[in-house]
């Protein structure tokens, strides 16, 4: 079928003159009123016809910029300044609107991030194939509608022939990412470009999504450009690689080389600072070219220290937190009538104990039911049923706000989203304040300022952060304020919510490394979430394995590791990606 | 694409001193945007013209229109200075009692820049306590209280404003009701607007308490009350400011309504509905310029107004920018 149409690229290339796609000396800038922001500089790369070139770069490196670029769609006021995009040897970046919208969807397919948003949901999957095809291909609506299945079935839908029919609601995130991919190959594409084509999955459908790329990138011989932040995507599929730091390209190379014998600094502390999946380090190695917050701690003298006093509590090493039958159903259909409504059940059944000073880990992937569990012990959900027994005593009886709040002092929680944990119309320093004034654990409002000042000096932010807001830091500054914030009442239990999964690598690196000192130093217990087995094997003692709201396996971690016996779990394990085994 | 144009130095520098707020607002994009658009700082000039003299209207005022003493019938239904029979003292002549136009004017919008200001104040209290507690709590609360806000919809502004003045004329002996008309007339238009402060602030207030900052502060074990006012409060008042400014301009449409229908604030104490409506009687008999003139004040000052609550809306609003 690929030839019937006649649009496929050549299938012996006559002279390897120009390569599939060139990008020369490019150079993309946001002019804005602080001044231009240069997004891209001097970036030349080409890509050959079968292969897979990776473009790696934390956020702001100018990534997606280089892929906007190709595609023409850099949005005004930012412009293209210098340099040439060729496309088959033919520039492309000078072509007038109208031509450059034939070349992308017929000459260049593109894969977006996120599946939610990336298709019209009035429109069935057949109907979006269809428009496509007819107004890039001389095909007949009939013949359109044939290759619609016959696309479904090669991205690996099953059933296609029904599925075509249905909405885009109708499909899972991962199967929706496949329909993006039939979307972006319909027309025949020279050149692919995937845009984190499976930061947005997890990590099983990434897997599948990362095999049916590289399929169908060898079976057609289009050529791939693939953006991601994440190194196991690299690992797992490229050709090449290319590393972006700061709007500039740092280095490329055959991604073997690059992955294991980086010549660029900034390339080697990238790869250091990911979590090896196959071992325990004890601290991940400071990555300069960074972030300026500073990554030295004084060490405490707890017998003095505020953060130390009063520790009304023991360091006995019985379970600090004890989850009974723990039960927890959402509502998915309300109705006035109890038999019309529709439950979804988020946890079931989930019973653990986290011991005092250990940490705990809890993995699974989305829709697992592992941030329901940290929410009900933090209180912000009841259960259904089932206690939480902290420090012996039975939380879910608990009916006076005084004696929860008594409690609730000693677990703080730390979350994803570093964006939007901190109220944007609060001074860093009345953020941290809050819980010490709140709880009143300081004698003076002297006495408040000096700690909060303390605290902020602590996880690395000085203390001239106090008088700022929020929106004036970076992500990894974000989550070292709501670290602050979290210690502030002087917790001996901190519930870690995928605390560095919005956090580019190196970042994370330097926040693992704060939360493990933290942890030894103040002696805390911590539930510690996510959904990264590498990161899970850096950071806890134990691990509880979920899915679908059950707990399906519990063991120390390195036991885990090293011979998993839940099915799931070997199934998880088998999916990480490891980088280094090559 | 938004964090690839970021600027990386944007990030706090734990050294440097914070700017000071005056350095804030210079530097922030409302303060950019007002100093770029004639239109906008036409708008606030004329705004704070008219309101700065309506409030010094005693101090400003060439004349005081309500001191029987200084009025003469023999310069009743004088015409504006510059036309023929015109006396230079009453810049826009007079009416049929001899008082000064310019100085009613001033007079007048007074008590429409009063009640305007507070009834928005009144409406706004009302519709953003209800609105945050609807979005906040759900469920039930939210439903009941959405519904009363559906059915308080069903009735048109003026309508409810004529029910609560005629209520309030039923209870009240007619001498009290010249003293609490203003306050009748502040109540009518508050409970007629509340409405939309609370779908606004409720559909806001929905969004921002998903928000992990929110969750923190529960975490904390901070009480719903202070989790409202000191968290959610402050980051949904930016859309209520921009419908404050709007229904200040529509407060004082309604208040000039009102009173020209009769049921506004009393004779004695006029405002600009009165003005027009008093002029209205003389309108065909020649003496046109003593309801054009309060009309074109009331004009001006509700364009203006409207103006810049349409420009704050522009400005505060990312999705349009």
């Amino acid at each position: 079928m690929d030839q019937d149409l006649g649009t496929g690229i050549p299938s012996e290339p006559t002279e390897r003159a120009a390569p599939l796609l060139e990008i020369r000396d490019l150079k993309v800038e946001f002019p804005s009123r602080r001044g231009t922001v240069v997004a891209a500089e001097g970036v030349g790369l080409s890509l050959e016809a079968g292969e897979i070139l990776g473009v790696v770069g934390e956020s702001g490196a100018g990534k997606s910029t280089l892929a906007y670029a190709v595609m023409g769609l850099i949005e005004p006021p930012g412009r293209m300044a210098a340099g040439e995009i060729r496309l088959g040897g033919e520039r492309i970046d000078t072509l007038p609107p109208e031509a450059m919208r034939r070349v992308r969807g017929k000459r260049i397919g593109m894969v977006f991030q996120d599946p939610l948003t990336s298709l019209d949901s009035l429109m069935t999957v057949e109907e979006q194939l269809v428009e496509t095809m007819l107004t890039h291909l001389p095909i007949s609506d009939r013949e359109a509608k044939g290759r619609a299945v016959e696309l479904l079935e090669q991205v690996g839908i099953p059933d296609a022939a029904t599925r075509v029919k249905n909405y885009p609601h109708q499909f899972s995130g991962g199967m929706r990412q496949r329909v993006v991919i039939a979307l972006a190959i319909c027309c025949e594409p020279e050149v692919l470009l995937a845009d984190e084509p499976t930061t947005a999955l997890d990590v099983s459908i990434q897997a599948q999504i990362l095999a049916l790329l590289k399929r169908l990138v060898r079976e057609r011989g289009m050529g791939m450009l693939i953006i991601t932040h994440d190194m196991g995507v690299i690992y797992e599929i490229t050709d090449r690689v290319a590393v972006m730091y700061r709007s500039r390209l740092v280095e490329i190379g055959p991604s073997d080389k690059v992955l294991n014998r980086p010549d660029h600094p900034y390339t080697r502390s990238l790869i250091a600072a990911v979590p090896p999946p196959d071992r325990r380090i004890d601290r991940f190695p400071l990555v300069e070219y960074i972030e300026s917050a500073g990554t030295t701690t004084r060490k405490l003298d707890l017998a003095s220290h505020w953060l130390g006093k009063a520790r009304d509590f023991g360091a006995g090493d019985g379970p600090l937190l004890r989850l009974e039958h723990l039960t927890m159903r959402f509502l998915t259909r309300p109705s006035l009538l109890p038999s019309r409504r529709r439950w979804m059940t988020a946890v079931d059944d989930v019973s653990f104990e986290i011991r005092s000073g250990e940490v705990f880990g809890l993995v699974g992937e989305s829709g697992s039911g592992k941030s329901t569990i940290a929410r009900i012990i933090t209180g912000l959900y009841r259960p259904e049923a089932g206690r939480v027994i902290f420090a012996g005593e039975d939380m879910t009886a608990m009916s006076s706000r005084k004696e929860i709040n008594r409690l609730r002092r000693q677990m703080q929680m730390i979350f994803q989203d570093p964006y939007s944990s901190l109220n944007p119309r609060m001074k860093v320093g009345d953020i941290v304040a809050e819980p010490i004034r709140f709880h009143r654990l300081a004698e003076s409002e002297t006495e408040v300022r000096r700690i909060v000042a303390d605290l902020l000096e602590h996880v690395g932010l000085g203390s001239r952060a106090a008088l700022r807001y929020p929106h004036e830091f970076s992500g990894g500054q974000r989550q070292r304020i709501s670290i602050a914030r979290a210690l502030a009442t002087r917790p001996r239990f901190l519930v870690c919510d995928e605390p560095t999964s919005a956090l580019d690598v190196s970042i994370q690196a330097q926040i693992l490394n704060l939360l493990k000192d933290l942890q030894e130093e103040l002696g805390l217990t911590m539930l510690f979430i996510s959904h990264d087995l590498p990161v899970i094997r850096q950071m806890c003692d134990r691990v509880g394995v979920m899915q679908r709201g059950k707990l399906v396996e519990l063991a120390e971690t390195e036991a885990l590791f090293e011979a998993p016996q839940h099915d799931y779990t070997r199934h998880l394990l088998a999916l990480m990606p490891r980088m280094r085994a090559a | 694409m938004s964090d690839e144009t970021a600027l990386p130095e944007a990030a706090g520098r734990p050294d440097e001193r914070p700017p000071s707020a005056l350095a804030r607002f210079l530097d922030s994009d409302l303060w950019w945007s007002f100093r770029r658009s004639p239109l906008v700082i036409t708008a606030f000039l004329v705004t704070v013209l008219m309101i700065g003299a309506a409030t010094f209207a005693p101090w400003v005022a060439p004349h005081d229109p309500f001191d029987l003493a200084s009025l003469d019938l023999m310069d009743s239904l004088l015409p504006p200075a510059w036309l023929e029979g015109g006396d230079p003292r009453y810049l826009l002549g007079t009416d049929d009692q001899g008082r000064d136009i310019l100085s009613t004017i001033l007079y007048g919008a007074r008590i429409s820049l009063l009640v305007g200001f507070l009834s928005v104040i009144l409406a706004m209290l009302i519709g953003v306590t209800i609105g945050l507690v609807a979005g906040y709590a759900g469920g039930v609360t939210d439903a009941v209280l959405m519904r009363i806000a559906d059915i308080q919809l069903t009735f048109p502004a003026i309508l409810i404003a004529l029910l609560v003045d005629g209520v309030m004329r039923g209870i009240l002996p007619p001498e009290a009701h010249e003293e609490v008309a203003l306050f009748v007339l502040v109540l009518a238009i508050a409970l007629s607007s509340w409405v939309q402060y609370a779908r606004t602030v409720r559909s806001s207030t929905m969004v921002e308490k998903r928000k992990e900052y929110v969750q923190a502060a529960q975490v904390i074990g901070l009480p719903s009350a202070r989790i409202l006012v000191r968290h959610i409060l402050p980051n949904v008042m930016g859309p209520v400011l921009v419908i404050a400014t709007i229904q200040l301009a529509l407060a004082i449409i309604i208040e000039a309504t009102l009173s020209f229908l009769g049921v506004g604030v009393p004779p004695t104490s006029p405002s600009l509905g009165t003005l027009i409506r008093i002029g209205n009687d003389y309108l065909f008999s020649g003496e046109w310029w003593i309801t054009v003139f309060p009309g074109l004040a009331l004009i001006i000052l509700v364009l203006a107004v409207n103006l810049l609550g349409d420009w704050l809306r522009d400005v505060l609003n990312p999705k349009l920018r």
